[in-house]
Parts: structure tokens; C-alpha cells; sequence
């Protein structure tokens, strides 16, 4: 059971991170099917400062992990740009534009994943090798019998990860800028009367986003595989946007269905360990998360208030 | 209104700028690198038998390259006409790598491992997998309509469940312990005639290619001639207009994910009971989502998308000879995909012109 907790905390978390910064792209107006891509390129560029930082400055590996974490974030951040450029600038369809940016995320991680292990290791290898994560248990807390399991064995990137989910709540509902980025996806020539810059305002919500599944996506990086591989795009990102639209575009909803997706997730692992099924048998626990998304979906969508002018590219003149 | 010539509208030089645009982007990227932009193009040409090598292995000269080309490029036309007919009525299907596989997983269970004669068999691998795919599209079509699930969304989630569930039917019933793979079909049920031997050489001759080429003129007749064509096409262009017009917009929707699925089948069965001919378990191929880059680049019509389907297949094909012969990591390939991609989405006149105003 505490396994099934722990476990479960380590994939909802990077999961709900990510989902964040899906509400803040979609709410702002920009529908964002980009999340793939982005927490890829994120989970890329942290990878890389990794590298760079251990192999080649040796510098030791406590203060790398937060710095990786902040170049991951960089490097979302840096990228979305191109979903930026698309959506806003070439009014694209927002949809296409995600997966476009998507291909192209996968395409070019690949690739430069490839050259640079050629030019700085001088090997053909097609992942960027991470340090194995320390994790922390609290001491008294995590005696606590099964409550205590949330506290034991956790990533380091947790912590930070529930702190900048607690900021992004305050931003986005207590603060002038969440308001005025809510206000964009339900009305913005309203925002626009207010004398603010809708594609501005749309433009940091874009930013943020990236910055989010960047760091997402870097978490992945080192709670699944520890290293940064093309096996990074395994669908967590449309997982995020499904947890999205499942919690209704809120923060707090949106947090519990990452948490069932997580905790399905290690249950089924935990059935089939338990169960002392063959390995191939691993296959059908893998589609549980996806197979409840579908679910969810089929359940939900119909009731779900998007924004309202979400996908709908920004017309002064429109009444 | 002025007049333009139609040699050189906005619509064929679009997609002409997008191409030329990213092979230079590409080109710099390999300069970079370290290797020879242009013998890395010509090298692309090469790989697909469109232009000589310098030496050939035994059995092959520049014709058996250029019907592997064909070979290789028969799925993608249908993917890119499947991704095309979705695209028109407004619906994004970026499922069409998942409904490939479990079209081409159903051809292989119920044909490929059977022994009907070849006269038999290949007709049915393409109903199988026209039927089968059908249904998968029609049912996102059906979720979509029904239950407003974003299309999206579901055919990717699809995508993982087939792969995952495919993955698990092959490792327990019809793993071959050798290759790790499914077992190979029959050579009866395959849409490709592997090894023919003509003179001295040995070619593979891909018969899905007429049944592909005949897709290219259908999906033209529905779109410019029939009255389902037009329907779909108003609801793509406004869904609401054509709701006030009287057109039932929710079975436009069913409609054109049922014909985009079959069109996808067929691409699985011409690419699993063709191209290759067994199932790599856990694997997607790329051509359903290289597909959305064809028929971006074709303008979503499918004489240009029968063009695109040449050049990106070309990219594709010739990436193997590329890395032998030019010493560029064939992962480029993917890259300049990427980036014509990004270049046909963004649509480059409209910004220069927004720019001249």
C-alpha cells in the first residue's frame, strides 16, 4: 500500500505540474496540445545542463539537480516559443500548431541527443544519462501509518513541485494578471477595452506553460528512467491535458484526477508484481491510465466549461 | 480583382517556399555538423533510385530502388489521404498510425497467418483492413459527436491502448523467438511480391500502390463531385453554417472519420502486409504522423498530397543511403519533416504580406 502511494505521488505530481501550465495556456485562450512537446524539450534541455554540469564541470550533484530543473523550465519556456510564433503571430490552427510542435520537439531532441553524444562523449548513444535522484524521507512524519507513506521516499523535485503549484494558484486566481489572463479566454475584447494587450497577456501564458511542462518533463526524466531518451514521449503530456479538461480547467480538480491517474498507475503495477504475472502481462497494465482518460473523457467532456474563446484566434474588430 | 496566373497562385507557391525554406534550414543544420549539405541531398535522391549510385549490390540497380521507393511510399499515401478527408470537415485524425496498426494487426490474424490462395487473401487483407479501420475511425467520430470528446485527445489515447494491447496478443500468441517480432505473413496475403526475379535482378513489386493511386482519384471525385464531398466540406469550414443550411453536421463528423479510418486501414494493411510483411510489438510506425506534414504540405488536396507523399517519402527513404553515403545521421530526416512542417503551418505569405500593408 505505501508502495502504491509513493509511487503513485512521484508520476501525479510531474503529471499536475504540467496540467498547470496546460489551465494557464488554455484559460488564457490558446488551446495546448503541446505539452508533449514542450515537457520533451524541457526534459532535453535539463538533461543537457546535467551533462554539462557533472560531466564536464564536475560540479558536485546537489545544487545540479535544482539547476538542471531551472535550465528544463528554460528550455520549455524557450520553445513554446514556436507555439507562440504559430498561434499568435501566423494564427495558425492552434490545434495543428501543438502537434506540429510536438513532431517537432521528438524530431529534434533525437537528433541533437545523437550529434552531441558524438561531439562531447565521442559515443553513439541515443540518451543523455542522468545521476539517479537522492529522495528524503521526513522523520517524524512519515511514522504515521499510511498517511506517513506521502512523506516518505520522496524526490526532492516533489517539494518544489507542490511550491510552484501553490504560487501558480496565487497567481492565477488571487492576482491582477491571473484575472486579466482568465478574462482573455472567455472575452478578450473585453480585456482589450480594459486597455490590456490580449496577445501579450496570451503570449507569458504560453511562456508559463513551457516553463511548467518543461519542468515536468524533467522530473519524468528522473523519476522514470533517469535518463533523457526519445522513451520521454510516452503520452504523459495528453495525459496532463486530460486531467486538464477532466478537472474542468481548475487548479484543485485537476490536482485529484493527476492523483487517480497516478495512483491507477501504481496499483496496476502493484497487481501484476503481486499477482506474479508473466512480464508481457505489464503491456495491459500500461494502457490503465489511458484507458481511464478515455473514460473520463467520454464521462465529463459533455459537462466541462472550456474557456469560451478557446481556439479562436484574437479579432480586434469581433464583437 | 486582379487577375493571377494559375501556374502561379498563392496555393502552388505556398507549399514551394515551405520546401525550399526548410532544405535550407536543414542544409545549414548538416553544414554545422560538419558534412556536405548537398551530397546529403543527393544522397536522399540516391536512396530512393531517382538518381545513380556510384556501385550497386548484386540483384539491384537504380529500377529495384526506385520500386523499394514506391514500395515504401504506397502507405503514406493513403495515411496522408486519410489525414486529408479528416482535415476537410474540420476534424483533426492524428490516430492514424494506431488505426494502422490494429487494421494490419486484424489483416494478419484472420489472413496473413491462414492458407487461402493469393487470389483470395489479398483482396480480403484490403476489405480487413478498410473494414476494420472504418470502425476505429467511425468510432472517434462517434465520441467526438456523441460525447464532445476532443478527437485529439481520444485517437492519441487510442493510439497507446492498440499499441500496448497489440503488443501484449503478439508476445503471447504470435511472437516469432527469433526476431522478436510478429511471425511473418503468408506469402499469399501479401500486397507486395517480395524477390521477383526479372532478368538479374530481384525487385519488390508493390501492388498496393494501383488500389493507392485509385484512392488519390476517389477521394478527388467525393471532395469536387458529389454532394456528401460538399457537405463535409461546409462543415469544416463553418460548422454552424452548415447546421443553419440543414446539413446533419454530428454524421458529416462520423462520416468523414469513418472514411479517414478505412483510408487509414488501408494504409496499415499496404504497410504491415506490404512493406514489411510482420508487426514490431511496442513500436508506431511514423508514417501516420509524417502523414499530417504530407497533407499539410499538399494543401489538404490529393494531387498535391500524391506530390508531398513523393518528397517526404523521398526524405524518408533515402535518410538509410544518406548516413552510409554522406555520413548524416539519418534522424535529420525527421528534422527537415519537422521543419516543413512548421513552415506549412505558419502559412509565410500571409506574414510578408501582413508586413508590406
Amino acid at each position: 500500500m505505501d508502495i502504491i502511494i509513493i509511487d503513485g505521488l512521484s508520476f501525479a505530481l510531474p503529471l499536475f505540474i504540467m496540467a498547470i501550465g496546460g489551465i494557464y495556456c488554455e484559460k488564457s485562450g490558446v488551446t495546448m496540445l503541446a505539452v508533449e512537446g514542450l515537457q520533451g524539450f524541457g526534459a532535453f534541455s535539463g538533461a543537457l545542463s546535467a551533462v554539462i554540469f557533472t560531466e564536464l564541470w564536475s560540479l558536485n550533484s546537489g545544487k545540479v539537480f535544482y539547476l538542471t530543473l531551472l535550465f528544463a523550465g528554460i528550455g520549455g519556456a524557450l520553445f513554446s516559443l514556436l507555439h507562440a510564433f504559430l498561434c499568435l503571430k501566423c494564427n495558425a490552427n492552434q490545434v495543428i500548431s501543438g502537434v506540429v510542435v510536438n513532431i517537432m520537439a521528438m524530431a529534434l531532441t533525437a537528433y541533437f541527443t545523437k550529434i552531441l553524444n558524438r561531439i562531447l562523449f565521442n559515443a553513439a548513444s541515443d540518451k543523455l544519462t542522468l545521476t539517479v535522484s537522492r529522495r528524503i524521507t521526513v522523520p517524524v512524519v512519515s511514522e504515521i501509518p499510511l498517511l506517513g507513506a506521502v512523506f516518505t521516499d520522496i524526490y526532492p523535485f516533489e517539494i518544489v513541485i507542490v511550491f510552484i503549484a501553490l504560487a501558480a494558484w496565487f497567481l492565477l486566481y488571487k492576482m491582477r494578471f491571473g484575472m486579466h489572463l482568465r478574462a482573455c479566454g472567455d472575452n478578450p475584447q473585453a480585456v482589450d477595452a480594459a486597455g490590456c494587450n490580449v496577445l501579450r497577456i496570451r503570449l507569458k501564458a504560453i511562456l508559463i506553460c513551457g516553463a511548467l511542462a518543461g519542468l515536468g518533463g524533467m522530473c519524468f526524466a528522473y523519476s522514470v528512467s533517469a535518463s533523457f531518451s526519445a522513451g520521454n514521449y510516452i503520452g504523459y503530456g495528453y495525459l496532463a491535458i486530460a486531467a486538464m479538461i477532466f478537472g474542468n480547467w481548475h487548479i484543485l480538480p485537476t490536482l485529484g484526477a493527476c492523483l487517480l491517474f497516478g495512483f491507477a498507475r501504481s496499483g496496476g503495477y502493484r497487481l501484476v508484481q503481486n499477482l506474479q504475472m508473466p512480464s508481457s502481462y505489464q503491456d495491459l497494465v500500461m494502457i490503465l491510465p489511458y484507458l481511464l482518460t478515455l473514460l473520463l473523457l467520454v464521462i465529463f467532456s459533455k459537462h466541462n466549461g472550456a474557456p469560451r474563446a478557446l481556439g479562436v484566434v484574437y479579432d480586434k474588430g469581433a464583437r | 480583382m486582379e487577375k493571377r496566373s494559375i501556374l502561379f497562385s498563392e496555393k502552388r507557391i505556398l507549399p514551394l517556399v515551405a520546401i525550399v525554406t526548410s532544405l535550407v534550414v536543414a542544409g545549414v543544420i548538416i553544414a554545422v555538423t560538419g558534412s556536405n549539405p548537398f551530397k546529403a541531398f543527393y544522397a536522399l535522391l540516391q536512396g530512393s533510385g531517382l538518381a545513380p549510385k556510384a556501385t550497386y549490390a548484386g540483384y539491384k540497380n537504380m529500377l529495384t530502388d526506385f520500386l523499394g521507393y514506391v514500395n515504401f511510399l504506397t502507405p503514406m499515401i493513403f495515411a496522408a489521404l486519410a489525414v486529408a478527408v479528416a482535415l476537410r470537415a474540420g476534424l483533426f485524425n492524428i490516430g492514424v498510425s494506431g488505426q494502422m496498426l490494429v487494421a494490419g494487426f486484424s489483416a494478419s490474424v484472420i489472413v496473413g497467418y491462414s492458407s487461402l490462395n493469393a487470389i483470395l487473401a489479398k483482396p480480403l487483407v484490403i476489405l480487413i483492413g478498410m473494414a476494420v479501420g472504418g470502425l476505429t475511425g467511425g468510432l472517434l467520430g462517434v465520441l467526438k459527436h456523441r460525447f464532445q470528446v476532443n478527437e485529439v485527445v481520444s485517437s492519441i489515447m487510442f493510439n497507446y491502448i492498440f499499441q500496448y494491447v497489440i503488443s501484449f496478443f503478439i508476445y503471447i500468441f504470435f511472437v516469432d523467438p527469433v526476431s522478436r517480432q510478429s511471425r511473418a505473413i503468408s506469402q499469399a496475403a501479401r500486397l507486395t511480391l517480395v524477390d521477383v526475379q526479372a532478368g538479374n535482378l530481384k525487385m519488390d513489386l508493390p501492388l498496393a500502390v494501383v488500389p493507392a493511386l485509385g484512392a488519390v482519384i476517389l477521394v478527388w471525385f467525393l471532395f469536387q463531385k458529389t454532394k456528401l464531398g460538399y457537405e463535409l466540406k461546409a462543415v469544416g469550414f463553418s460548422p454552424t453554417g452548415a447546421k443553419y443550411a440543414g446539413i446533419k453536421v454530428g454524421s458529416s463528423m462520423v462520416t468523414a472519420m469513418t472514411i479517414s479510418g478505412m483510408l487509414a486501414g488501408l494504409a496499415g494493411v499496404s504497410y504491415y502486409l506490404g512493406y514489411v510483411g510482420s508487426i514490431q510489438p511496442r513500436v508506431l510506425v511514423s508514417t501516420g504522423f509524417d502523414a499530417v506534414a504530407v497533407s499539410l504540405l499538399g494543401g489538404n488536396h490529393p494531387v498535391g498530397i500524391l506530390f508531398a507523399t513523393m518528397l517526404i517519402s523521398m526524405i524518408g527513404k533515402g535518410s538509410t543511403y544518406m548516413k552510409s553515403a554522406a555520413g548524416v545521421d539519418p534522424e535529420i530526416a525527421s528534422v527537415i519533416i519537422g521543419i516543413i512542417l512548421v513552415f506549412s503551418t505558419c502559412n509565410m505569405m500571409s506574414l510578408w504580406k501582413r508586413k508590406r500593408r
